[in-house]
């Protein structure tokens, strides 16, 4: 229960991510095209300010602000981070292909706008502010895949659109019933309100909010905007709107299912259907990528199958002890990944094809050497990132009662892992295709920094969820 | 002291994937590695403190992921303590091979090192987590060497083997997850599961949890009928690929079996040992009859690697069918399969080396096509002889040694492993056909001009094959070494 008397400067991190977005989209206005780098440095600036305020809340205590409607605990603090870093990373792999071009600061301005929107909706324990997030999570990413004005941007970004606006409708509609019957939009009353309710008006409600969770993570059954919009935009937007919005996304989702009520009359197998869900997207995103021959396409179906693990501890929620802290490292481990392997796709913008990566060990061995450990952490070889948050998913969602989930997803890591091996293949087979463009140069840098850290959670295995309670603050 | 055997050749493959050193200086280096290595290994054998009382030798242990209760945990007992050898001996001799090697060297002992690191990390653990993590890392590593410096349809065979102890490696992991839950506290030490047996006791769940693992083990050992991947892996592999995925690789599915299977699951392995038992037989005589059908050389000594391995599988499916009280039966059938381990390791390791030459100068394994090489390749003749006799079992070498053991200790628990017998006799008939088909008659077909051994041929299968000799004729050291240990897996499944 958080007291009257508020501290202002608990959104600190947030605060900077917002003034960050005002003060980059001004810079950027009075400044020549050729010195909008000024702007891009401004964004950075607040990004890293965000990240330091992020981690010195973090020693704090877990509560709650704003009468409950905010929660400042663990793992909206492993969020403020992760999100943060990625931002960082999804600035720097789209140096080549923003540098000097007019959209480079509202490109800026629109990922931190978005990151907010991430952050907000990790740490909403209110269903109005879950509604706000989303918003403010959503709308910059119609902008950031509309923004390279290519045929396929049009059309992934209207698909983007169509499948947001509607779940957005969807929310909403979720939060006013779920309002109505429970007589409360914060979290912490949200349980008891809901107790006495019927049970079918409840799963109306819960499941118009979860559609438009779902939407935000990429999962079934609305992803169909991901491997649009991994293939269609631009490599910046494409490695962002595929990865970050999904960690405030599947965040929130967890602190929904943690506080439906879990027995009662208004009481229903939430678990059951997120568990559902999560063989669905892990399935169907697995079954969809074996066929891609454009790597970008093949990253963005790879992601509709990794939602699909993240939802497994999200299933389990409250039910076994370790389930958000391995939600949290998962999450930061598929992020770095993720982001990593756009990068190496970003610093060569001009292979669409597998095929075109062959011999590339040859010509750009660190580059191959970075793509490698990405893939493989994507697998969920060790001693990668997402390995380590593999174990700990696997464990927890086994823990708290859903082995066969654990099955599922252990036969899907296979299926994975035959597409992976068809990127992975050309790119350490003999022969080589004719150097096409300028070789990467800075262009590279994000993907190798990425490619380190990838290692660097896996090996060390994240003191970051450590850092976090088994509880959430309500 | 061990971390540093372990993380030697993982420094030196950085090194050798980073710095562009000219090829001689990284077949040389590599060379230098392997036998600091093995210098290292019998230093610290002989030159070591000795084991505290019923631990490990050379024990470390550092927090890794407390998330799960997994730590970096390494240590040596009388089970592990002959694999790490064999794998120091093995990539030792592929070293020397190598340095015959012309085909991008730089990045082939790269990738040797790397490997060598994961085989001697899997034997030196002792956290589960830890062990799948090398395990996996070795498929990543044996991957690229069958997919980069293979022939014939490479890519494919690559892709098979990846994707079957993939497979294999994931149901392991389950394993793993189940045996980490049932503990209390939450652990993945083998020291503390082997104490607690967690899964003791619980019918069912215990079963499934044995079954997941077995299934990984079984495909990486591998054991009839998950044995399919190996043939076109070993057929498309380098020669030094082939060494190392018998002589070392294999031994991980088999060292799971007397590391993790039976002191953790002691009940439900006791329940499934007869399955054990009947896989293995079958594995036995399978492989030693379709061994008898190929005309590939290495086809066959693929599938004889089958055969071979099944014994081991007899002999741990033996130890758990309590019969009456044949506790030291079961005891040699346990000291039966390590030796078997290191034997087949040195053994099948050397053949291998052997059959590439025919590669590297015909470009065929088809023994059809070669006849009457003893005259022009003696040196050749002579050492793949030794070698086919060591295979088969002939006393005097450590197949021998192994073989009796396993089946004194099998057929005193279980009457029934004696119809495994029969498949010393195929593999004797075997490899003398093989032998009659390559050497003996009129020079003909590939064998006119076949140039004889060359000098890094020759000291790269030799000492692998004299080192069997020395086990086989004085086993008593590794024996010795074995026996604690295997007396203690023992103890520890008949709870």
């Amino acid at each position: 229960m958080s007291t009257t008397h508020e501290d202002p400067l608990a959104l600190l991190p947030e605060i900077f991510l917002l003034a960050g977005a005002l003060l980059t989209l001004l810079t950027g206005s009075f400044l020549p095209r050729d010195r909008q780098w000024v702007s891009r440095s401004v964004a950075v600036v607040a990004l890293v300010g965000s990240a330091t305020a992020a981690a010195v809340a973090l020693a704090g205590p877990a509560r709650t602000v704003y009468t409950s409607t905010y929660a400042v605990d663990g793992a909206t603090g492993v969020v403020r981070l992760v999100v943060v870093a990625a931002t960082l990373l999804v600035i720097g792999l789209g140096v080549p292909e923003l540098s000097g071009t007019a959209r480079e600061s509202e490109t800026c301005s629109l990922l931190l706008l978005s990151a907010l929107g991430t952050v907000v909706l990790a740490g909403a324990s209110d269903l109005l502010v879950l509604a706000v997030a989303f918003l403010l999570a959503s709308i910059p990413l119609y902008g950031l895949i509309g923004a390279s004005r290519s045929s396929a941007a049009a059309e992934a970004v209207v698909k983007t659109y169509l499948l947001g606006a509607l779940t957005n409708v969807l929310l909403l509609l979720g939060v006013a019933v779920l309002a109505a019957l429970g007589s409360t939009t914060v979290y912490a009353r949200l349980g008891t309100g809901l107790g006495g309710s019927p049970a079918a008006a409840v799963a109306v409600g819960v499941v118009a909010v979860l559609a438009g969770l779902l939407f935000e993570a990429g999962a079934v059954p609305v992803h169909s905007w991901v491997p649009d919009a991994a293939q269609g935009a631009s490599a910046t937007a494409a490695a962002f709107a595929t990865t970050v919005p999904k960690v405030g996304a599947l965040v929130a989702l967890y602190r929904l299912v943690d506080a439906l009520p879990g027995t009662g009359p208004g009481a229903l197998d939430w678990r059951l259907l997120v568990a559902v869900l999560a063989a669905l997207s892990m399935t169907l995103g697995n079954l969809a990528a074996l066929g891609q021959d454009d790597p970008r396409r093949l990253l963005g179906w790879s992601t509709v199958s990794q939602v699909g693990y993240l939802l497994m501890p999200v299933a389990v929620a409250g039910r076994a002890a370790e389930a958000l802290p391995a939600l949290l490292l998962y999450l930061a481990g598929y992020t770095v990944t993720n982001a990593g392997a756009f990068a190496v796709t970003a610093a060569l913008p001009q292979r669409r094809t597998l095929g075109s990566y062959r011999g590339l060990a040859r010509r750009h061995p660190a580059l191959a050497g970075a793509l490698l450990v990405c893939l493989l952490s994507l697998v969920g070889t060790p001693p990668t990132a997402v390995f380590a948050g593999k174990v700990a998913v696997f464990s927890a969602a086994w823990d708290g009662g859903l082995a066969w989930l654990v099955v599922v997803a252990a036969v899907n890591t296979v299926l994975s892992l035959v597409y992976h091996l068809r990127w992975i293949a050309p790119v350490f087979g003999a022969g080589g295709t004719a150097e096409e463009g300028a070789g990467p140069r800075w262009g590279a840098v994000p993907a190798l920094g990425a490619g380190v850290g990838v290692l660097a959670v896996g090996i060390a295995a994240v003191p970051l969820a450590g850092l976090v309670g088994p509880a959430l603050a309500r | 002291m061990l971390s540093v055997v372990v993380f030697l050749p993982l420094a030196v493959a950085c090194l050798l994937a980073l710095v562009r050193v000219p090829d001689a200086a990284a077949r040389w280096g590599w060379f230098a590695l392997s036998v600091v290595e093995v210098g290292l290994v019998a230093g610290l054998w002989f030159g070591g403190p000795p084991a505290p009382a019923g631990g490990l030798r050379f024990e470390q242990r550092v927090d890794w992921i407390p998330l799960v209760g997994s730590g970096y945990h390494v240590g040596l007992d009388g089970l592990s303590w002959p694999l790490v050898a064999l794998t120091v001996v093995v990539f030792a001799a592929c070293s020397v091979h190598a340095l015959g090697g012309r085909d991008r060297p730089r990045q082939q002992a790269a990738l040797f090192c790397f490997l060598q690191t994961t085989c001697l990390g899997v034997f030196a653990a002792q956290d589960l987590l830890l062990f799948f993590v090398f395990f996996d890392l070795s498929i990543v590593g044996m991957y690229f060497v069958i997919a980069g410096w293979g022939h014939g349809d490479a890519a494919r065979s690559a892709l098979q083997f990846f994707l079957y102890t993939f497979l294999g490696s994931l149901a392991l992991l389950v394993g793993f997850i189940g045996l980490y839950l049932a503990a209390t506290p939450h652990t993945f030490d083998i020291v503390e599961l082997a104490r607690s047996a967690p899964l003791q006791g619980s019918g069912s769940t215990g079963l499934l949890v044995l079954g997941a693992v077995l299934l990984g083990l079984a495909v990486k050992t591998p054991t009839f009928p998950f044995h399919t991947w190996l043939p076109p892996a070993h057929t498309d592999a380098p020669a030094v690929g082939s060494a190392v995925l018998a002589g070392v690789l294999l031994k991980m599915g088999t060292y799971g079996f007397v590391r993790i299977a039976m002191p953790l699951l002691p009940d439900a392995w006791r329940q499934w040992s007869w399955v054990v038992l009947a896989v293995g037989i079958v594995s036995v005589l399978h492989g030693a009859l379709v061994a008898l059908a190929q005309t590939d050389l290495k086809r066959m000594i693929a599938y004889t690697s089958v055969n071979h391995m099944g014994y081991v599988v007899v002999a741990v499916g033996a130890a758990g069918v309590v019969a009456g009280s044949a506790e030291q039966a079961r005891q040699i059938a346990v000291v039966g399969a390590v030796t078997q381990m290191v034997s087949h390791g040195l053994i099948t390791a050397a053949l291998f080396l052997l059959a590439g030459a025919l590669h590297d100068r015909a470009g065929t394994y088809d023994t059809g096509s070669f006849g009457g090489l003893a005259r022009t390749a003696p040196r050749y003749a002579a050492l793949f002889a030794v070698a086919a006799f060591a295979s088969l079992g002939l006393p005097g070498f450590s197949g021998f040694i192994a073989e009796f053991q396993v089946f004194t200790g099998a057929i005193a628990t279980a009457p029934v492993a004696a119809v495994a017998v029969l498949g010393i006799l195929v593999t004797a008939a075997l490899f003398l056909r093989a032998l009659q088909r390559l050497f003996t008659g009129p020079t003909t077909g590939h064998s006119v001009r076949f140039r004889d051994l060359g000098a890094s041929e020759l000291w790269s299968a030799g000492p692998l094959l004299a080192l069997a000799l020395v086990v086989g004729v004085f086993p008593g050291p590794l024996l010795d070494t074995v026996a604690p240990a295997a007396a203690n897996v023992v103890d520890l499944v008949s709870r």
